[in-house]
């Protein structure tokens, strides 16, 4: 699937497959070939060190950019899945379990979209309820209890806006996990991979480092729901993407994250691997970072972390 | 205060009370009010109970013990961490205006004061400043009064009236969900008590952190409490919803709120429960 503004890179593509399924018979395109995939490797450097908000939302949101099963399934071994809040139910829009990442063994936990449409109704595209946020309570607790660092991996367009979803308390969910995070005494590590929604994806994103990927965007609200209240049309996404300052780049200038994880040219969703060398590279730095700190010094910094925002 | 002016002006012998002075309507019922009368029952409508947005200033006079209260922080404000534009202007200019209408400098008012003689530390959210939003500047003074409650090992109590995080101020807005709740962990680690009355309307960022992470979680009758918003919800399960749905009763029969206590009588259940809590304490 290309979007929009990938259109160069489509035709590009195209010809070069083209040309590569003749080559048996006709040898002398190699040449042309090459030629096209130095302009391929150009145009998508280009286009994707201009990319507006409003783009990145859409690479952020891209259908085939890596999941957290694909994060579990590249970085750890020995993952076993948790589930359940132990007071109403298991929500497949969290997905958490112990798991081994190089010689750390962590609790990792994260928002789960699917790939398939059957895939993504189960795990209802991310969107999490309340047994969702209180199952990943539960798992930090756990960890803390035995000394495992908490992993998050943020992905979701927003908490699950459903009836059910409120009277179970979904904006008690939420709070109680902010409250817990910022004093869990173990030490937590987040990485917004894609869409960072607003409190739903604050619900698992409190913690010590912030990490977040080159073409991730986090939000206090989706760029449509802010065109519609304040320019009253839900067309206008784009103005308010810009505005709102949602981009890897803005935030890391308002330090609300600590670092950025940067993506291969092309995005995530074309270079998988490229981006999987890139995370791992900056979760063992700070893992091993965290580990070394005393809880009592993890715990201040913390604190003082988000006492310092907007101030 | 409209009353107070016209009680001025009928000392003049000349011009007798406008209809829009002495009468106004109820936003819900729209039944007559006799203002003098409504005001002293602090917005509570006679005919059909419904309980009229108060000011921040309004709440602190009805729930605090004369000429107890003392503000902290008045001079903090909004700010303007992305410079927001939308079509119709900058946020800037927007703050301004608001600023000038409602005479607040953010949607909060923290101090301290007495409730039926019990010392309490008060955060007291303003619906009239950008509908209550969160926003940085709300975010610091309702931090800085936690973290007085904690120096000074006094109860808090945090009035919430809000549409939730303030948009213009972006992701910084959303950050002061983590902000408050950080420094109410403290609080709750310390054993002092905290709690939260939710008030028409409480919902989005200020419901999904301070507001619900009271010991007790107290609501007046028929508030707007929830997280989404109605229209979001219905369009997302494309279902109506029952009318009573987030109003304060139903969010107490679903488990997240202690009790509803009527307008008239919150000052001495909040004076009641504050004891207890305290008493807990001295034992
Ligand atoms: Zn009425």
């Amino acid at each position: 699937m290309y979007l929009d503004f990938e259109k160069p890179i489509e035709e590009l593509e195209n010809k070069i497959r083209d040309l590569s399924a003749i080559r048996e018979s006709k040898p002398e395109v190699q040449s042309e070939i090459e030629s096209l995939q130095k302009q391929l490797q150009e145009i998508t450097r280009s286009i994707y060190e201009r990319l507006t908000p409003w783009q990145t939302v859409q690479v952020a949101r891209h259908p085939e950019r890596p999941t957290i099963r694909d994060y579990i399934a590249n970085l750890f071994t020995d993952f076993l899945e948790c589930c359940g809040d132990r007071a109403f139910g298991d929500d497949p829009a969290i997905c958490g379990g112990f798991a081994t990442f190089e010689k750390f063994r962590v609790m990792a936990i994260g928002h789960q979209k699917g790939k398939t449409v059957e895939d993504n109704i189960r795990c209802n595209f991310g969107m999490a309820r309340p047994e969702g946020y209180r199952k990943a309570l539960r798992l930090m607790q756990l960890a803390a209890k035995f000394h495992l660092p908490v992993l998050t991996f943020i992905d979701t367009s927003g908490a699950f806006p459903g009836q059910d979803a409120e009277e179970r308390g979904q904006a008690e969910a939420i709070a109680r996990n902010l409250r817990e995070m910022s004093r869990l005494p173990t030490p937590i590590l987040c990485v917004v991979t894609g869409e960072g929604g607003s409190g739903g994806a604050l619900g698992i994103g409190v913690g010590d480092r912030i990490l977040m990927l080159g073409n991730a965007v986090y939000s206090v609200i989706s760029p449509e729901g802010c065109a519609s209240i304040l320019w009253r049309d839900g067309s206008k996404a784009p103005e308010a993407a810009e505005a709102l300052k949602i981009t890897a780049p803005a935030l890391l200038k308002l330090k609300v994250i600590d670092e950025i994880i940067p993506e291969p040219p092309g995005g995530a969703h074309r270079h998988p691997e490229g981006t999987m060398i890139a995370v791992r590279k900056a979760l063992r730095k700070h893992l091993a970072d965290l580990k070394g700190m005393s809880i009592k010094k993890l715990l201040n910094k913390r604190y003082e972390k988000y006492a310092k925002l907007g101030r | 205060m409209g009353w107070f002016s016209w009680k001025k002006k009928e000392k003049k012998p000349v011009e007798p009370p406008s209809a829009e002075e002495l009468w106004t309507s109820c936003s819900a019922c729209k039944g007559m009010l006799f203002k003098e009368e409504w005001i002293k029952a602090w917005k509570v409508c006679p005919i059909c109970g419904f309980h009229e947005k108060l000011t921040a200033r309004e709440r602190i006079n009805q729930l605090v013990d004369q000429k107890s209260f003392h503000e902290f922080d008045a001079r903090i404000t909004v700010s303007d961490p992305l410079k927001f534009k939308d079509d119709k202007g900058s946020y800037a200019e927007k703050a301004e205006q608001t600023k000038d209408k409602t005479g607040l400098k953010e949607a909060v008012i923290t101090g301290r004061g007495k409730i039926t003689d019990i010392r309490v530390v008060l955060a007291v959210m303003d619906f009239n400043f950008l509908g209550g939003s969160l926003g940085s500047g709300t975010g610091e003074k309702i931090f800085r009064a936690i973290e007085y409650a904690l120096r000074h090992r006094m109860p808090l109590l945090i009035v919430s009236a809000s549409g939730g995080a303030r948009m213009h101020e972006g992701i910084i807005s959303l950050m002061q969900m983590a902000k408050t709740s950080a420094a109410l962990a403290r609080l709750h680690e310390a054993g002092i008590p905290y709690i939260s009355l939710l008030t028409n309307p409480t919902t989005g960022g200020v419901s999904a952190s301070y507001a619900m992470l009271g010991d007790l979680n107290i609501a007046e009758p028929g508030a707007l409490v929830g997280f989404a918003g109605r229209r979001v919800i219905e369009q997302t399960i494309k279902q109506k919803l029952p009318d009573e749905f987030q109003t304060a009763e139903y969010v107490r029969d679903h488990g997240f709120l202690d009790m509803v206590v009527p307008r008239k009588e919150l000052r001495d259940t909040l004076g009641r429960l504050f004891r207890y809590l305290q008493n807990a304490k001295v034992e």
